[in-house]
């Protein structure tokens, strides 16, 4: 009997353990090899065979299938320069300069990797649409009332995920963090409380 | 006490075996994943369109609303296929992934040069069974060994601006992805 309770109580602990890590890292997305410059976080050896079990598996049960390295990298970015989550009733601003890159594009996306909804129907801007200072640096203007020059609306959202790709980069594998690779800075502006 | 404690650590041990077993063998055992959800809208050998992600539907999540997109979904049992798309004005990308969602190759316009990107897909065993004298002819050739028969090939195109998406998707209706030629020894 105290053998059974023993082997029983045991199984139990594992069960617990095992599948309450394995739901942890996957609702977490945890993986290896990240390149965290700023606020930005890619993950250039998820297109790519060498992809980490981890990243394998979240990939696998979110549905997503990852940029392969050759054609661009993602880089994720969930809240701004102080910590603070990214937040739609804000007025975020985007500014600063890009890796280079033959093209870029920024997506805003909900937590599930789903668009937003906004009475423009702009999700996104690319490299070429952007109004640039003349030494090339942009400001882009994430709110979600209208506002001049870049305006990325946020269909007023609690929560969201900027997503910027490169496109026919030299970003990847071999990049070291903080290196020549600027990445626009993320400042929350304006707030109401 | 000691007894309940070896049990606890016991306990540990397994789940961390539960927990790396469950990581290796979520992919094989995942039915939401990108090549199941492409399975159902792309038939074998085929390219077809993938639906633009519409802030009440996507398809996959994180999909890029700049690109145009279209999907073909290879079996080389019957043979190796033939690749092309055409190159639009801005960025046309080919990538190829495995049927487990691994990305193994990618090419864009720039490297491609000319007109189209144009490769064949074969398996390494399809590769070594090219007649020798083909091979050689085969140098201007590009040829992509698949790590698996089966897998997906993504064509996507980048409109620059949203009055380009037409354009795009134009281009990206015109990839090919079709049984190559019966082997040139037959000529």
């Amino acid at each position: 009997m105290r053998l059974l309770l023993g082997t029983l109580f045991a199984l139990i602990v594992a069960a617990a353990v095992g599948l309450g890590t394995t739901y942890f890292a996957l609702s977490r997305g945890a993986s290896f090899g990240g390149l965290t410059i700023g606020r930005w976080t890619a993950w250039p050896k998820n297109g790519t065979p060498d992809i980490d079990p981890y990243a394998r598996a979240t990939i696998a049960r979110n549905g997503r299938l990852p940029l392969a390295l050759g054609d661009g990298l993602t880089f994720l970015a969930r809240s701004d320069e102080n910590g603070t989550a990214l937040d739609g009733r804000c007025e975020v601003v985007l500014s600063g300069m890009t890796p280079s890159a033959r093209f870029w594009t920024l997506t805003l996306y909900n937590g599930e990797g789903g668009l937003v909804a906004n009475s423009v129907h702009r999700y996104g801007f690319t490299s070429e649409e952007i109004v640039r200072h003349t030494d090339g640096s942009f400001d882009i203007v994430i709110a979600p009332r209208a506002s001049p020059g870049n305006w990325l609306p946020t269909g007023g959202i609690e929560r969201y995920v900027l997503a910027m790709r490169f496109y026919d980069t030299a970003v990847g594998v071999s990049t070291k963090e903080g290196r020549e690779v600027p990445m626009p800075s993320l400042q929350t502006r304006r707030c109401p409380s | 006490m000691i007894r309940w404690t070896l049990l606890l650590i016991g306990g540990l041990l397994l789940g961390g075996l539960v927990h790396l077993s469950t990581i290796i063998a979520l992919p094989r055992a995942a039915t939401q994943d990108a090549y199941s959800r492409l399975s159902e809208i792309a038939p074998v050998n085929k390219a077809v369109h993938l639906p633009e992600p519409t802030p009440q539907k996507t398809l996959m999540p994180y999909m890029d609303p700049a690109f145009a997109e279209a999907v073909c979904r290879y079996d080389l049992n019957r043979g190796p296929l033939k690749i092309s798309v055409p190159i639009s004005l801005a960025y046309t990308s080919v990538s190829f992934y495995t049927d487990h969602d691994i990305a193994y190759y990618a090419i864009n316009d720039r490297a491609a040069g000319r007109h189209t990107i144009a490769l064949e897909l074969m398996t390494a065993e399809q590769h070594n069974d090219m007649p020798q004298d083909e091979n050689i002819t085969a140098a201007d050739r590009l040829i992509v060994e698949a790590p698996s028969p089966s897998g997906l090939i993504v064509f996507r195109a980048l409109a620059p601006e949203p009055g380009m998406m037409a354009t795009a998707q134009a281009v990206v209706g015109n990839a090919k992805c079709e049984p190559a030629a019966v082997p040139a020894a037959s000529q």
